[in-house]
């Protein structure tokens, strides 16, 4: 058989292989993860489903009502509540989109240019700027 | 027998079997957990502490557990059942699914992903989620201002972990845990390890997991002299226990990373010792120990003093820590102290 012949026939027959071998390490990658979870979950069912079947099942209005330090509950639960908590939600996703955004440069950070690390650090001081105004407008007071 | 372990079936069983032994290490550790806290919580307090169920009160979580079981689920009368229910479990799995990329030794990990630092921050990230769930479904006045209270508290501090560690990852150039570890191998023993160049920035990150996990100082959600038991006030019997039990795995998850990202995780911290699991697992119980000392004798904060810090103090530390860490590894200062991937790690 001619030398050629072979190195052809082995590409041949390789290359779909390799392909698939690739999508194989990735599910033999991730595998451990999604048993992983389907075991957790089975803990969690198991746990309450065995006291949903040894334990007694007693239920009476008071025992039901929602604890209110004695008091029957005034109005509903789910009411007004504190602003601020939409802000230190809507600084989390600003910042960390940022942390997100770093990873990838963190990770390639021996291989990148100069320029890629200096365009991240100006991304990183526009972005002090925008921290600094907002605590100058006060949006980090809780007090 | 080899052959049979490289076929599909072969490969899930192998798998399988290992899921289960890192579950079952994290239930065991758990157990231990729960004692160890109490026994520290209570000498600090020069009590006894549990020292009934078997020897010297070992068995005593064991017979906790099992009391759980036995206990009615109350599901109060508003509440909606299906988010009420969903909710414990959503915490309990996403701590243990975090365990599956730690690595306990040298290619002893269950899954050994490239992107193991990422998945345990976005297993850690969801955990709010049970909280929240928790804290809604109850319909219930307490339950609901501790789940804000926690998720904000939660999400604050997960900033300045996610900025310590970009810091780490910049000295590594992977996110792989077992690649940190193995840039923090050298023949200087522990002085080769990441707390010497990143110093200032263990006593951030061991801060940061107090509040991310809702320890004391930080435990405002359950602030029981304000919010009885935050958002878990409406929950029972196992439900309850699913939380607690997710909650200490969350803490137990933060020891085994202070102890990969700044310890060097399995290394022997003397040259010339033999590295293996066992440092890993001694270490982990070192930080846990820290964990419930500061459960023992810190005072509890106020709230707006714990939102001051994580977001006036921790958050332009860590953020400029990354800055001065970047420039540091840009240029080689100190031989590449903050460059390991140009050592070859």
């Amino acid at each position: 058989m001619a030398k050629s012949d072979v190195g052809q026939s082995a590409c041949g027959a390789y290359l779909p292989a390799e392909g698939a071998l690739r999508v194989d390490h990735l599910l033999r990658e991730y595998l451990p993860i999604l048993i992983l979870l389907a075991i957790a979950v089975g803990l969690g069912l198991v746990l309450i489903l065995a006291a949903a079947l040894i334990a007694v099942r007693n239920p009476d209005p008071e025992k039901v009502s929602a604890y209110e330090c004695g008091f029957n509950a005034f109005d509903d639960a789910r009411m007004k509540f504190d602003v601020r908590f939409y802000l230190v939600s809507i600084l989390f996703i600003i910042f960390d989109l940022e942390v997100a955004f770093l990873f990838p440069w963190a990770v390639a950070f021996g291989q990148i240019s100069m320029v890629g690390f200096w365009s991240m650090m100006v991304f990183l001081g526009v972005l002090t700027v925008g921290f600094a105004y907002e605590w100058k407008k006060g949006a980090l007071e809780w007090a | 027998m080899a052959d049979f372990l490289q076929t599909g079936l072969g490969i899930a069983l192998l798998v399988a079997l290992q899921s289960l032994a890192i579950v079952a290490f994290v239930m065991i550790s758990l157990l231990f957990l729960v004692y160890g806290d109490r026994k520290i919580w209570a000498a600090v307090q020069m009590r006894k502490g549990p020292n009934v169920v078997g020897p010297f009160g070992l068995l005593q979580s064991v017979a906790d557990a099992l009391k759980y079981v036995v206990k009615e689920i109350v599901v109060p009368a508003g509440a909606d059942r299906a988010v009420f229910f969903l909710a414990p479990i959503l915490s309990f799995v996403l701590a243990i699914l975090a365990w599956a990329v730690i690595p306990f030794d040298s290619g002893w990990v269950l899954a050994d992903i490239n992107v193991a630092i990422l998945f345990v921050f976005a297993a850690s990230s969801l955990e709010v989620y049970g909280v929240i769930m928790g804290g809604w479904a109850s319909n219930s006045k307490y339950p609901f201002l501790g789940s804000l209270r926690s998720a904000a508290q939660m999400i604050s501090y997960e900033v300045s972990l996610g900025l310590i560690i970009i810091g780490i990852i910049i000295s590594t150039g992977s996110m792989s845990f077992s690649a940190i570890v193995h840039a923090q191998s050298g023949n200087l023993g522990l002085l080769n390890w990441y707390w010497l160049p990143h110093f200032p920035m263990v006593f951030l990150f061991f801060i940061s997991a107090l509040a991310e996990t809702n320890r004391p100082p930080f435990d405002l959600p359950e602030a029981e002299s304000e919010l009885v038991a935050g958002f878990m006030v409406e929950y029972s019997s196992t439900p309850y226990l699913l939380f607690m039990a997710g909650e200490y795995i969350a803490i137990f998850l933060m020891c085994a990373l202070i102890s990969l990202l700044f310890f060097g995780g399995w290394l022997s911290p003397i040259p010339g010792l033999a590295d293996g699991w066992w440092w890993m697992v001694a270490k982990m119980w070192v930080f846990f120990f820290m964990f419930a000392m500061v459960k023992a004798i810190v005072p509890r904060y106020r709230y707006d003093q714990l939102m001051r810090i994580g977001w006036k103090v921790f958050l332009p530390l860590s953020l400029g820590w990354v800055v001065i860490v970047s420039f540091l590894a840009k240029y080689e200062v100190f031989g590449g102290f903050w460059a390991r991937w140009t050592m070859g790690g």
